[in-house]
């Protein structure tokens, strides 16, 4: 996530400058002519977002002033594979663009090394999801051509026999085949994974419950403190759920339900003091460590509809900035949040102020529907120019498309096997 | 701290009949759409309006007693209005602000909200005969009778409103309402109000599908499935100087302008009667059988209403009043991959009949597995979100032909659809949530570019993707494909009201 503090004055520009980018409102023109995004094969989504947070005022409710902070221009992208290579790319291909968006941020210097810049303005993310770890935006695109291919193709008739869904199949194989030949369909082999993040994962796998272990002596003995802390705090931090603008509402809303696909962002102040900041910094780990050895293979607990999501600290730790790329429309998305994973919400956000009422942790908070719904719309920012690599492809989609792939691939089925494959076409 | 909330009993004859009942004996009906002209009048009419309580009609719908019919009340009058009719009404504004942000907006005066309910192409508000700009109704008046004694009741009611009100279109409606235009048995399904309060509104979670919903999911000012109370307008003190209103559960020190009142939707729906059949007897190769079959699929039940998920079980359950076969007494769990009833069947769609949590094995660490998603079976039936927080409340009318044999008898172009109304206490997590992600949603359970049979808009996704498609699952095979299907629905007309409390509507015609 590259961010830099917008210079004085330069915002009404900015603003116009990111929605020459647009096609529909938020919804990025693959080919603009600012930063074609569908030039980076390896990006599966991106933003650009002014973080304009106008919930700074909450603290006062704790009785402290509002600190000033700038105004934060972002950038964020999901990609394959590390960022830095994506983003000495996006600095050679695309240096005119960026250097015209980020010539609006303070200190940036329009003959200066671009990638360099970014690289330093790069803040560090605190907690990562990806729906399905290793699932290329190039895999993603020819399993779709694929799915088409053999759902036009395939007979749509009852099969008698085992012998004829095999025959069925192999038949499909056999297209499929001379489809390749023929340069209409590609099936490229997935990429090795690097020996440097298989390692660099083993080590993180490893070392997190090192760390656990060694301190959770000492976790036990502060148990009764921090349930102490914790109840405390619980029972009386203030709820700041209002309802939000109409006209930050629907400046909300007119940047959805473009596509099957939505994007969300939100910021907000955690709550003063170093209990809610050690709290949220240890359950941040935590929850990174999760999504990147436990919550890799489509789903985020009970949650199938998140394509990617990060958590990221600003201003040291006082802030935090989540956003995510989710299908469906936004109410479907907050029930979802809901009625699956209240838990793990109130878990991190009720360190956030002004969020509802918890117990214990986990219990009430987004659960309190109306004040939760409440409190994530005014928190939501606009998120001013919004990529998806695969318009029109929900996660549903992927999946089914990989399974279609891997059915293919395989050289036996059985005959049940067989059908089940032919059943998704 | 809502243990202490202190309950009270719920106060029939301050909650509008309709929210109790759909008047089934009163076949006839018809509905006003009204603008205020001379607000003066208007508010003397909203005073005294002779609106029938939920205390009169004590007969929940779906309850077949043909017996006592002479008790009933030859005719009925019910009130609802728009949020426009609010500010005609003058009042205050921050009052207004209280209601719910989709009835302040209205229905099809913003885009978002147009494309968020699928109201695009042939649907769209520009196209429509009322419900934008000056064609915005202020106030709705339903009117029911018994046969015979509509058109007295119509022409009291229209006379008594000359002087305050404009007649902005009186939506008749086909006396016969057990089928609609389609021909298809209708009003089957809905969802049982829990009147007396024995279900403990708490939250929690709920493992298996149950029909019965909390009152607050329907009523406001009570607790809703969460337990907790909808938004709407609370009154300080002083706004209701005269103790008009009844207090707030949740906060007894206001006035609570929503209790017993609700949210009513209103669409006027044009079904293409001879074009659906049409469209179904080519796809048939002109077999009526298939034909019937396929019109089946597509809804979920046959013609007459029997779910196609339970057709042929011989252990049917069956209505313990009437002895009848129970057409809503099933879910699609031993179904999920719609070889019995298509997953995108139009009432799969609109009631997915399923729990917070995927069916599993019993005890605490399943529980476990399933809430963190580890069972893969789980989570493949996990697509659609819990059904008991999206529930609809119809009570909607058909116009038209009161037959299907009349309506492919009749001239082409005859008009024929339903004058859709449903009730709720959130606009947004109840109709608007089924109309978005269950009726137009195109990847509704996993399917790949499809939206309602039905009512789907057909237009293509953004991306070029068709979705005038529909997939029947077979077991022998890949999914059986209908592909070009045209628009059988379009929307002409629609608005938000809300459906006072009678004593809130008493109060809205003094407040000033």
């Amino acid at each position: 996530m590259v961010m830099a503090p917008l210079a004085a004055g330069r915002e009404a520009s900015l603003r116009a400058l990111l929605d020459t980018m647009n096609r529909a409102p938020g919804m990025a023109d693959p080919d603009n002519a600012v930063l074609p995004f569908g030039a980076f094969a390896r990006l599966h989504f991106a933003r650009f977002v002014l973080l304009d947070d106008p919930t700074l005022v909450d603290i006062e409710a704790y009785g402290l002033q509002p600190p000033k902070t700038p105004l934060y221009f972002v950038f964020m992208g999901d990609c394959d594979g590390p960022a830095t290579p994506l983003l000495a790319d996006m600095a050679q291909r695309g240096a005119a663009g960026l250097r015209s968006l980020f010539a609006h941020c303070e200190g940036f210097d329009t003959s200066g090394d671009l990638l360099a810049w970014m690289l330093a303005h790069d803040a560090p993310v605190a907690a990562n999801y990806v729906n399905w770890v290793g699932r290329s935006v190039l895999q993603i695109r020819e399993e779709s051509a694929l799915q088409r291919a053999l759902s036009a193709r395939v007979v749509r008739t009852p099969l008698a026999s085992g012998a004829e869904v095999q025959a069925t199949r192999r038949a499909l194989m056999t297209f499929v085949e001379q489809e390749k030949q023929a340069g209409r369909l590609t099936l490229t082999a997935p990429e090795r994974t690097p020996l440097g993040w298989r390692v660099a994962s083993l080590v993180n796998l490893v070392a997190v419950p090192l760390v656990g272990l060694i301190v959770l002596p000492v976790l036990i003995v502060l148990l009764p403190w921090f349930i102490y802390l914790l109840r405390t705090r619980e029972t009386s931090d203030p709820e700041i759920c209002p309802r939000p603008q109409t006209e930050a509402l629907q400046a909300l809303q007119e940047l959805e339900d473009h596509e099957v696909s939505n994007q969300y962002t939100a910021i907000g102040t955690l709550k003063p003091g170093l209990f809610r900041r050690s709290l949220l910094s240890v359950l941040l780990v935590l929850v990174d460590y999760a999504c990147r050895h436990v919550f890799t293979r489509g789903h985020l607990a009970r949650v199938q509809t998140i394509h990617f999501a990060r958590w990221v600290f600003l201003d040291g730790k006082r802030r935090v900035v989540f956003a995510s790329n989710y299908d469906g429309g936004h109410q479907a998305y907050m029930d979802d949040f809901i009625n699956k994973v209240g838990w793990g919400l109130n878990l991190l956000f009720s360190n956030g102020i002004g969020w509802p009422r918890t117990r214990w942790l986990i219990l009430g908070g987004a659960r309190i529907e109306q004040r939760f719904k409440r409190y994530q719309r005014r928190h939501q920012l606009p998120t001013q120019v919004w990529y998806k690599a695969y318009p029109g492809l929900a996660l549903v989609d992927l999946k089914r498309n990989q399974r279609i792939r891997e059915g293919l691939e395989r050289a036996q089925m059985s005959d049940a096997q067989a059908l089940a494959w032919l059943r998704l076409l | 701290m809502k243990a202490q909330v202190q309950t009270h009993a719920v106060d029939r004859d301050d909650i509008q009949g309709l929210l109790r009942s759909g008047y089934g004996h009163h076949t006839e009906a018809c509905f006003l759409l009204l603008r205020i002209k001379d607000r003066e009048a208007a508010r003397a009419w909203l005073l005294a309006a002779p609106v029938t309580s939920a205390a009169v009609s004590e007969r929940p719908s779906g309850t077949d007693a043909s017996a006592a019919a002479e008790s009933l009340p030859e005719t009925v009058l019910q009130v609802a209005l728009s949020s426009e009719g609010l500010r005609a009404l003058e009042l205050a504004d921050d009052i207004i602000e209280g209601f719910a942000a989709e009835f302040v907006s209205g229905m099809g005066g913003d885009a978002n909200q147009t494309r968020r309910l699928g109201d695009v192409g042939a649907s769209a508000p520009e196209r429509w005969r009322w419900g934008t700009g000056p064609r915005v109704p202020h106030v709705l008046v339903l009117l029911y009778a018994l046969p015979g004694h509509l058109d007295a009741w119509r022409h009291t009611i229209e006379h008594q409103c000359v002087a305050g009100f404009d007649s902005l279109a009186c939506l008749e409606t086909a006396n016969a309402i057990d089928f609609e235009p389609f021909g298809f048995r209708d009003g089957i399904s809905q969802p049982k109000l829990d009147w007396d309060r024995r279900h403990p509104a708490r939250d929690q979670d709920q493992l298996t599908y149950s029909n019965l919903s909390c009152l607050g999911e329907f009523v406001l000012g009570y607790p809703d499935e969460y337990g907790d109370y909808t938004d709407r307008p609370l009154l300080d003190a002083g706004g209701d100087a005269q103790a008009a209103l009844p207090r707030a559960e949740d906060a007894p020190d206001k006035a609570d302008l929503g209790r017993n009142g609700s949210y009513l939707v209103l669409r006027q729906l044009q079904q293409d009667v001879q074009g659906f059949w049409k469209f179904l007897d080519s796809a048939a190769g002109g077999d009526p059988d298939q034909r019937e079959r396929l019109a089946a699929a597509m809804v979920g039940r046959s013609l007459q209403g029997v779910p196609l998920v339970k057709s042929g079980d011989e252990t049917d359950a069956r209505d313990a009043a009437t002895s009848k076969p129970d057409l809503n007494a099933f879910t699609y769990q031993a179904d999920p991959q719609g070889l019995r009833c298509p997953r995108g069947a139009h009432i799969r769609r609109a009631n997915p009949r399923n729990a917070d949590l995927p069916a599993g094995t019993r005890g605490i660490v399943s529980r476990l597995i399933r809430t963190l998603g580890f069972d893969a079976e789980a989570l493949q039936r996990d697509l659609v979100a819990s059904t008991r927080f999206h529930r609809l409340l119809r009570r909607g009318r058909k116009y038209g032909a009161a037959s299907l044999a009349e309506s492919l008898a009749g001239p082409p172009g005859a008009e024929a659809g339903i004058h859709f109304i449903c009730l709720g206490a959130n606009l947004a997590r109840q109709f608007e949530f089924v109309q978005n992600a269950w009726m137009t949603g195109t990847k509704f359970d996993g399917l790949t570019a499809e939206s309602d049979p039905l009512l789907g808009p057909r237009l293509p996704a953004p991306d070029g993707t068709r979705t005038d498609g529909y997939s029947i699952p077979q077991s022998g095979g890949p999914d059986r494909c209908v592909a070009g299907l045209p628009q059988f629905v379009t929307v002409v007309g629609g608005a938000y009201f809300f459906l006072p409390g009678i004593r809130a509507l008493r109060y809205l015609a003094t407040a000033r």
